[in-house]
Parts: structure tokens; sequence; C-alpha cells
């Protein structure tokens, strides 16, 4: 065995961009500091399943927490769990799960881990009324590369642990964090999914939800009188007592990396159709297990596969309700005019809660995330034109979700950036943010 | 939470090895009682609070360097009063070592055979002894595929778990009589902190995935195992080289 080959490309989940980068595992909180640092900068990656640019750096080193992989106590009274940063959101469930517990927000993959989901400060289905996932966030051990730990909290050096919530892994390592879980009495949701066809549809149903869970799957193909036609879909987690046992593994792996043309308009459309007749009756409820609800696309591992080999891009924005109609009806016409078609397209309320972090993503109004495979000539112009319209009506995009904002559109999406800076790690860097700093120039 | 009769109070020597924790998790889970010995304190802290949260009954801690053989039975009698009986001892200390130094120098090669070799011989004598006369016990140890053949690019790490190897069959064939339980543990490429400086190919498995065979084998009274199972075609193959052919390798 060769002592040193070179390391193969680290890939995020949308596979673009991708970089030359080392990867350091760690396995120990005490493993940082590394007992001799690079000379080149450092970024701490967990399960890598952000999408874009924000887990990678070139010319740099990745610090691998998969490792650091315990959970370190459990109250079971106050449902607050203490693991380290690398236990993913599936460990924490077939943990949580058989002890009728359950994660405080999800997102739409449990492969991330708490780390990841602390840096994105992620949110789920039920951001409306919980927030995101840094409101359930107790404390946390942030070590810098001086070797000082911080023990963050909201009463406790607080000012890192709102920089740190949302901060994108650049305000230093995060060792350990204490979440707290809720509770439930089965692994059961029960589930409600309705068809609307239109904008105002999908803004009236949302309007009338009194669900925890909600979230609309839109079709971003149809033109016409199908124009964003969509499922709205809610649900509660059971309130009758039933299974609480741990989820099985997955099966299913996507085997191979699909050719660039096999997803194109025209299969795209025929799956957006096929899912929206794949419901027949106009209003369904049933009371369905809590990973097709949650995690449809996790049944099937690696399906980033199907875009091929360059990859997906992401885009996700949120829009103030205050002209939100208009811009998302405008956003949706520029898309189906681009050709360009996305099948994975979900828009949602965002709540009023202010969240926690100083650079978090979500504010109250109306989230689309969609994806699309990577055409550089016409997916990369169309993101462009989607951000200049975010923009526009004021709204925002998701850092975790993106490879193509510019400097500019970031620092006007984020005119805090210059205040957070003043928290990153002098040691940490990241391709995101050499790029949202102007320091480095977007691809083709 | 037993769903089968395993082995529920356990020694593990080595405790923070990747190996060895990933296979302690699946005891925890099923409510096992636990003494664990390693050399770092924080280390063994850390592991010991995971079993405790993931479901152990007790976890006690004793800190100690493993080659340091003349401690052992004060460790070994310790072990056995906590946990009143031991039923099974997971021994999974070792080091890879550096291949290259052992070859330039003999006190390197030592102390890979004294880690990896001698020290499993100190504490398996007394683990022997101690469940022959009690009649009942799994001795289940972590030797390599790498100690199935010589092999110029880590021969000193191969000759201490063949020897191992080999010192295992003989204890067993001694102590299988008296219901004891000798499990030769072969794991392949695994992911672990000691391999991280490696380049890691489709060969290369999880702990998690190498502890549910260890389970399973440790279930089903296997008295060799290879994991992950592929392992045992690989070996199978690799032993089957004729030297003649085999010496001229680059493996």
């Amino acid at each position: 065995m060769a002592r040193s080959t070179p390391r193969p490309r680290f890939e995020s989940w949308g596979r673009y961009p991708t970089f030359q980068a080392e990867l350091k595992p760690l396995t120990w909180a005490s493993d940082f500091p590394l007992r001799n640092p690079p000379s080149t900068p450092v970024l701490p990656v967990g399960a890598g399943r952000s999408y874009g640019d924000v887990c990678l750096l070139e010319n740099g080193t990745l610090l691998h927490t998969r490792g650091m992989d315990r959970l370190l106590s459990f109250d079971a009274d106050t449902g607050i769990l203490r693991c380290e940063a690398g236990v993913t959101l599936a460990e924490i469930l077939d943990f949580a799960v058989p002890r009728g517990f359950f994660l405080p927000v999800t997102p739409g993959t449990k492969y991330v881990t708490v780390g990841g989901a602390i840096a994105n400060d992620i949110h789920g289905k039920n951001h409306h009324v919980a927030g995101t996932f840094g409101h359930h966030v107790q404390c946390f051990e942030l070590v810098r590369s001086d070797g000082a730990r911080i023990l963050c909290s909201p009463s406790h050096n607080a000012e890192w642990f709102a920089a740190t919530i949302g901060g994108m892994g650049l305000t230093g390592l995060i060792t350990w964090a204490e979440v707290r879980l809720r509770p439930i009495v089965s692994r059961a949701i029960d589930y409600h999914g309705e068809k609307f066809v239109g904008i105002d549809e999908f803004l009236d149903l949302s309007r009338k939800a009194d669900t925890e869970y909600t979230v609309a799957w839109i079709d971003c193909v149809a033109t016409g009188k199908n124009f964003a036609r969509g499922i709205f879909m809610q649900g509660d987690h059971s309130k009758e007592p039933g299974k609480l046992e741990k989820s099985k593994e997955p099966w299913l792996t996507f085997p191979i990396d699909l050719p660039a043309f096999a997803l194109n308009r025209l299969s795209m459309a025929a799956f957006n159709t096929a899912y929206y007749h794949k419901q027949l009756p106009k209003v369904k409820t049933a009371k369905i297990d809590y990973e097709p609800f949650f995690y449809p696309l996790d049944s099937v591992l690696r399906w980033n596969r199907m875009y091929g080999k360059s990859g997906l891009l992401q885009f996700q924005n949120v829009i103030p309700h205050e002209g939100g109609r208009e811009g998302m009806v405008e956003i949706l016409k520029a898309i189906t005019r681009s050709g360009l078609a996305s099948f994975l397209a979900v828009i949602k309320f965002f709540g009023d809660v202010p969240s926690v972090g100083m650079m978090s993503f979500p504010q109250p109004g109306i989230m689309l995330a969609l994806d699309f495979p990577i055409r550089p000539e016409v997916s990369f112009d169309l993101v462009e034109r989607l951000a200049e319209i975010t923009l526009e009506y004021g709204g925002r995009m998701y850092s975790a979700k993106d490879a193509r904002m510019t400097a500019q559109q970031y620092q006007a999406f984020y005119p805090q950036w210059r205040e957070f800076e003043r928290y990153i790690d002098p040691a940490f860097d990241s391709a995101f943010w050499q790029r949202v700093t102007g320091r480095r120039p977007l691809g083709e | 939470m037993s769903k089968t009769n395993l082995p529920s109070a356990v020694l593990a020597l080595g405790a923070t090895s990747a190996i060895a924790e990933a296979t302690l998790r699946l005891f925890a889970a099923r409510g096992a009682r636990f003494y664990l010995v390693a050399r770092n304190p924080d280390k063994l802290a850390t592991v010991a609070a995971d079993l405790k949260t993931r479901g152990a009954s007790s976890v006690a801690t004793h800190v100690m360097d493993l080659d340091d053989t003349a401690a052992h039975p004060a460790m070994l009698e310790a072990a056995a009063q906590n946990l009143d009986t031991i039923e099974l001892a997971l021994l999974a200390h070792g080091v890879l070592g550096d291949q290259e130094q052992a070859e330039k120098s003999y006190l390197a090669a030592e102390a890979i055979l004294g880690t990896n070799f001698m020290a499993p011989v100190s504490l398996i004598t007394w683990l022997a002894n101690y469940f022959e006369a009690a009649h009942q016990g799994t001795l289940a140890v972590i030797s390599s595929v790498a100690g199935d053949r010589g092999r110029k690019s880590n021969y000193v790490y191969g000759a201490s778990k063949g020897a191992l190897t080999i010192f295992l069959d003989g204890v067993r064939n001694r102590i299988d009589r008296a219901g004891v339980h000798v499990l030769t543990i072969k794991p392949g490429f695994v992911a672990t902190p000691m391999t991280a400086h490696l380049p890691q190919g489709p060969l290369f498995a999880p702990p998690s995935k190498v502890a549910a065979g260890i389970l399973s084998a440790i279930e089903k009274r296997k008295d060799v195992v290879y994991v992950p199972a592929f392992w045992a075609i690989i070996m199978l193959i690799i032993r089957m080289i004729p030297r003649r052919i085999f010496k001229k390798l680059n493996v």
C-alpha cells in the first residue's frame, strides 16, 4: 500500500463544485486543535449533505467529524440529549424513537450530523411552530484553533452561541451539543394531503393549516391551467399510542451515475404528472410512518447519482409575505420559461419566530426549494435570474443549498456579514465564504 | 432487554479502539454491564458515557497501559470482582506500527510484538485459566487477516497477529472442552483512526459493520470469523498463491 496518494476530490451532496482537499478524520474531542496544524485553512465537515460549497475548501484541510459520534447523556424526564457533533440525526432517531422521543426539528434527510444541523441552522416542516434547529439547542462546546474551549448557550457566551448557530462551521469546531428532543407515543403521522392548482390555493391552504408539519410539493413543469399545481401535505405526530421501534436500514443504493441526458424536460414532466396523480382523490387522509413522511428520498441511498457526475444545483429562497405571492409567481414563470425542469420542488410558509443564529436563513415569508440538473449554459443563468428576483422582493437565499450566489447578492441578502466576520476563527475558511466575500470567482 | 443468551458481563481490553467501541455499543443496547480498560482517561470516560447512555446497566473504567503486563493480574482480578463473573472478554488493543521503522530497528519491531502479542499472551493466560475454572465464558480476541500470510509491506504487524492466531488455536483446543468459547476475529481493512493515513478503497469497512459480524460470531460460537465475511475468500486466495510467485508480488 502506498503511503500517500492524492485524495479523491471531496464532494458535497450537490456534487458541484468539487475541490481537492486533505481530509483529516477527527475521532475525539481532544483531536482538535490539531497537533501539527497545517499552514492552510481548515473547515469542519460532517456528513457532507449540504449541497453547494459551504462544506468545501480548496487547498485546505477538511476536519471530518463523523468519527465523533458518541451519545454522552440523555435525560428521559426533560428529553435533553448531549451528544458529539458527528452524530447523525438518523442515529439520534435510532436511539430516541424506541424511548418515545423524536427530533424537535428535522430537515428532509436524516443523514446530516448535529454539527452540520447547527452550523446551517436547519429548518423543517414545523418551522411555523417550532422555529429552526437552533431553537432547540441548549448549549454546545466551541473549540477554537488557539485551543480556547467556549461553552455557548443563550445565556452564556450568547454572542458566540448566535454566531455559531448558522455560522457555517466558520467560528470554530463544535465538539458536542445538547439538544432537547420532543416526546412521541408512536412512529405514526396523521397525514392529510390535499391537491391544489395555482398559487392562491396554496396560500389559502397554508393560512388555514393548523397542523405541526406542513409542506407542499409543487409542479414546476406544468403550464397553462395546470400552472403551479401541487399537493399540500400536512401531518401531526399521532396521539394514539403505537409502534416505537427503530427504523430498518435502507436496502437500496442508487447504483450508477446516470448520464446527463437522463433527466430532461420530458422525463421530469412525466415524473411530475405521475406524482400529481399518485394521489387520486383531491383530499386524502391516512396514518403513515414517519420515514416516508419526513424522508422520502432517504430510502434510496446516494440518490444524488440520479443527476449524474455533473451534479445538481439547488436553489432555495424565502420571500417576505408582503409581495411573496408576486415574487413566487415570477420565479415559477422564470423556471417554466427556461425549459429547465425541477422535480423535487417544495414550497412552504415559514413562521414568524426569529431565528437564533446571526446568519440563519429562515425569516417570515414563503420558502421555495428546487433542484436542477447542471447544464452550465441554462441552469447558471436561471439561478442567477432567480437570485435577482429574490433580491427584488426583499428575500434571501440559503447558504447550505447554494453554489452560485455572487458576493454582491450574498452581502445584500445578509448585510450583517461584516459583524459575523469578527467571530470567524482565523484558521478557518470555506469555498463558500471565499466566494461570497469576493475572494474566489464563480466557476463555470 | 436481552433477546438471546448473549454474554451480559463484558470485560473490554483496549475499550477505546474503534472496533471495540462499535462492538460494545451493540452489547450496551442489550443492557450489558461493562468493565472497560484503556490507556487514555479522557477517551475512556467518553466511551463509558456513550455506553451508559445507550443502555448499559453499569460501566466501570480502569485506566492502564496494557503493555504493562506486570499489572495485568491485579486489573483482571478487579474486573472479575466488579463484574461478579466475567462472561465475555474482548481483547481489542493493538498497534499497526511503522513497518519501515521495524525493518531498521529491532526495538521498533519488539514494541509492535510486545503490544500485539506478548501483552495478549499475558491477558489470555490469566483469562483462559479463569474461564476454564468457571466452565463458561467467551474469549474474543481481535487478530487480523494480516496474520494469515507474511507480506513485504507489513510483516512485523502480520507476524504479531499470526502468532496471536496460532496461540489462540492452541488455547481453544485446551479449554473448548471446559465449555469456553474462544473466538479469533480477523478483520480486513477497517476505517479506523489506526488506518486513517492509508488511502481508503472499497475494501474498507466501517467499524459498525465489523461489530455486527463479531456479535453474530459470538452468538453462533464460531471459532474464527473474518469480518466482513468476504475476507475469508480473499485470504483463501492469498494463501493459495504459490510462494515462488508471492515473493515477487508487491503486496
